[in-house]
């Protein structure tokens, strides 16, 4: 073998090329799509506000994920299961208030019904798995808790389909909140504005727990340095499982408001979320907890806006076919451009 | 090499026949009174006759491949369980409606020597890679409800000669329901989405063509997958192209949150909902809801059905499984397994108690299906194995009820009215 005097190898030239044919593909598809003028300016608007609404559900998964990979450096591929796990449930609370009517003449009660029984049921099934999958192989080389992490979610779905059978469930239709708000110029879609809302809290609420309590200053710590976390006399497993606890609930908190969105939940509904919410945590930086929330809405925006504003204007057919395909090159273009994604992986430096 | 593969065959003979397993199949070889050019199974005496079904069975389009597998059970039990003095044994493997599902099924189905032949599979997309492999172990399949064209386009692979189906090609389904847009709903414009799967692809273009062709124009045609879940964006850029029909012939999960979704863009609320039987389900009501309510439906017309799918099958059917059909391909599943059936009886042999049924003579009777009066409509296959009399009807959804969802009264009948 000769020695290479230069150092820009076969590889480095790929990645350049790719990262040019990019670049190139954003900037003329876009000026091409917008020279073109076929979407409104509503349009555009509403594929914003889209957007928003399902980042918002990939922010409060991908917390989840970004949270546990913090304090035990790890990947809980099951949590979009734990997610699954809560729309679900819910549904089965649901089913009876929609058909009793109970649902339509006291929303706000019934949508806080489902949001604690979502939120309850994911945050048990998230410390269940910790307890029985997670906890035995603290110690384990990496690579076996991301072995069983898969294994456990697998368990989850075909547990779900075993019980509930595999067909879909469908939550009932909310009256109030179907047709669309008009605030200055904008229509909102009501669930969307909703959703858009509750993310918006629910991330806030979380933000200031890690950030205001002893508990949340206690899981900084820990994600700094176990061990010298322990020594200072925090309780470890304890602020595991509670990083567990809060990463379910938020989980099945973004189960609800999927169901309101979506309106159908079966065994596999956790699979993609999952998936999306991970390359969001890892888009943002992940172990950041801002990052979780600045990639999953980012992704929820790249994916409604992107097929239309990049690949419109290349007269590419059937543009929304390649969504995925955008979302997935948004993350290898994080990989290649900033390996530590967005904002850093902040709550983890020493390891970064 | 020839010698050689006589050999293992006489080893593997012998290793079945000592483990008391008489069931086997011999590549290209004489065996009783059979001679057949790629393999003979033998059914040995008080050994049952398999038949395979390759369907899908779990999953949000569960229903479809459940549906058939009940089709293939009723004719099974109309033979009182046996053929010729064996038992009929269905086995089976869950297809998936997906490609890998379906190759896994026909790759596991064609290492079973045991299988005469099979039925299936439920979805295009499992037949594309899964037929050959069952081909290519001998094993001729019958699909009661893929319909995509390719699969029996005169200009086909070899790989594909085990391979025909008792329901319509999709060209004719394409056909009828643009020429219904055109003539009875006398719209001008539709656009249409596709999932990538061969059916729905192939639906979608069949309709636009003719569409077309009719003086129609389409204006968008756009694809989602199977697994998302937000269609606004794409129901967005269709609604710029200003549609009065939109037409979807995909499945059950994507089908529902295009319905759904539709109703909430502008631009779209005026705009009149079109599927295919892909969402023939009362899994589509549930998971369409109210939104559901007024759409079109195309799919096969069960009210030219002859007199016994009313007087006999649809009785034993709910008497059997305790509710209506979940979907709309139990009776050409039923066909199927009824043509298998009359297939078989041309070319099995029986000997001293065994049964031996040529592989390829059971093919080419198969494809000799001429006349074959079926609930369905009368089969004559051509040589590409198009088998089906097909009728395509048009429905409209009425109340979108999951529990009374019957296809033919909600959703209604609407064209063509006699």
């Amino acid at each position: 073998m000769r020695v290479r005097r230069r150092r820009i190898t076969y590889v480095d030239v790929f990645l350049w090329a790719f990262r040019i044919v990019v670049v190139l593909i954003v900037v003329v598809g876009s000026i091409a799509t917008l020279r073109e003028g076929r979407y409104t300016g509503r349009q555009w608007a509403d594929f914003v506000e889209f957007g928003l609404a399902q980042g918002g559900i990939y922010a409060l998964i991908a917390l989840g994920y970004t949270m546990v990979y913090g304090v035990l450096n790890m990947i809980n591929f099951a949590h979009g299961e734990v997610f699954m796990s809560g729309a679900y449930i819910a549904y089965f609370v649901a089913a009876p208030l929609g058909a009793s009517g109970f649902l339509n003449q006291h929303v706000l009660p019934s949508l806080l019904l489902l949001l604690g029984v979502a939120m309850a049921v994911s945050m048990s099934v998230a410390l269940l798995v910790e307890r029985i999958a997670y906890r035995p192989l603290r110690r384990a080389p990496r690579m076996i808790p991301l072995i069983t992490a898969i294994g456990a979610s697998f368990f989850l779905q075909y547990t779900f389909r075993g019980f509930f059978g595999a067909g879909v469930q469908a939550y009932p239709d909310i009256r109030v909140l179907t047709g669309e708000w008009q605030v200055g110029p904008v229509h909102l879609l009501r669930t969307q504005a909703l959703v858009m809302a509750a993310a918006v809290v629910m991330m806030l609420v979380l933000y200031a727990v890690v950030m205001r309590t002893k508990l949340g200053k206690a899981m900084r710590a820990v994600s700094e340095d176990r061990d010298a976390a322990a020594l200072m006399g925090i309780d470890v497993d304890r602020i595991i499982v509670f990083t567990f606890a809060l990463g379910g609930a938020m989980a099945g908190a973004a189960g609800i408001m999927y169901a309101l969105v979506f309106k159908q939940v079966y065994f596999f509904t956790g699979f993609t979320p999952g998936i999306k919410a991970f390359t969001a945590a890892v888009l943002g930086g992940i172990g950041n907890i801002p990052g979780a929330m600045l990639g999953g809405i980012f992704l929820g925006v790249v994916e409604s806006v992107g097929p239309a504003l990049f690949l419109d204007g290349l007269g590419v057919p059937a543009p929304y076919q390649l969504r995925d395909v955008i979302a997935f090159t948004m993350l290898l273009i994080m990989l290649i451009f900033r390996p530590s994604g967005f904002l850093g992986e902040r709550l983890a430096t020493k390891r970064a | 090499m020839v010698r050689l593969s006589r050999l293992i065959a006489l080893v593997v003979c012998a290793i079945f026949a000592a483990g008391g397993y008489l069931v086997t199949s011999v590549p290209g070889a004489q065996m009783g009174p059979v001679n057949d050019p790629i393999g003979v199974v033998k059914v040995g005496p008080g050994e049952p006759i398999t038949i395979a079904y390759w369907l899908v069975t779990s999953g949000s389009d569960g229903s479809l491949g459940t549906d058939s597998k009940r089709g293939i059970e009723i004719a099974i039990d109309d033979m009182k369980g046996k053929f010729m003095g064996h038992d009929i044994k269905l086995i089976g493997e869950d297809s998936g409606c997906n490609a890998e599902g379906g190759q896994t099924a026909a790759t596991k189905l064609a290492a079973n020597a045991a299988v005469v032949v099979a039925i299936g599979s439920s979805c295009s997309s499992e037949a594309v890679p899964g037929s050959p492999i069952l081909w290519k172990a001998g094993i001729t399949t019958v699909s009661p409800s893929n319909t995509a064209p390719p699969l029996t386009d005169p200009k086909r692979t070899k790989d594909y000669d085990g391979y025909m189906r008792v329901v319509h090609n999709d060209k004719i389904q394409g056909m009828e329901a643009a020429t219904f847009v055109r003539t009875v709903l006398k719209f001008n414009s539709a656009a249409t989405i596709h999932d990538g799967s061969p059916y729905a692809q192939g639906l979608a273009n069949e309709f636009a063509a003719n569409f077309k062709k009719q003086g129609g124009t389409i204006t968008a045609q756009e694809a989602v997958a199977p697994t998302d879940t937000d269609m606004k964006p794409v129901l967005t850029r269709i609604a710029s192209t200003k549609p009065q029909l939109l037409y979807y012939p995909i499945f059950i999960a994507a089908g529902g949150f295009v319905t759904r979704q539709s109703k909430e863009i502008e631009g779209l609320k005026g705009t009149t909902l079109m599927g295919a039987d892909g969402l023939d389900s009362p899994d589509f009501a549930k998971a369409a809801g109210d939104a559901a309510k007024g759409m079109y439906l195309s799919s096969p017309d069960l009210t030219v059905f002859g007199p016994k799918y009313d007087a006999e099958f649809l009785p034993k059917y709910e008497k059997k499984y305790g509710q209506k059909p979940i979907s709309g391909f139990h009776a050409h599943a039923y066909d199927a397994a009824n043509v298998v059936f009359a297939a078989l009886q041309k070319v099995a042999k029986a000997d001293g108690g065994s049964l031996y049924i040529g592989r390829k003579a059971l093919r080419d009777a198969l494809f000799a299906t001429k006349g074959f009066k079926g609930i369905t409509g009368t089969l004559t296959c051509n040589p590409y194995g198009d088998c089906a009399e097909a009728h395509i009807a048009v429905y409209q959804v009425v109340t979108a009820n999951p529990a009374t969802w019957k296809l033919g009264t909600d959703p209604k009948k609407v064209y063509p009215l006699k």
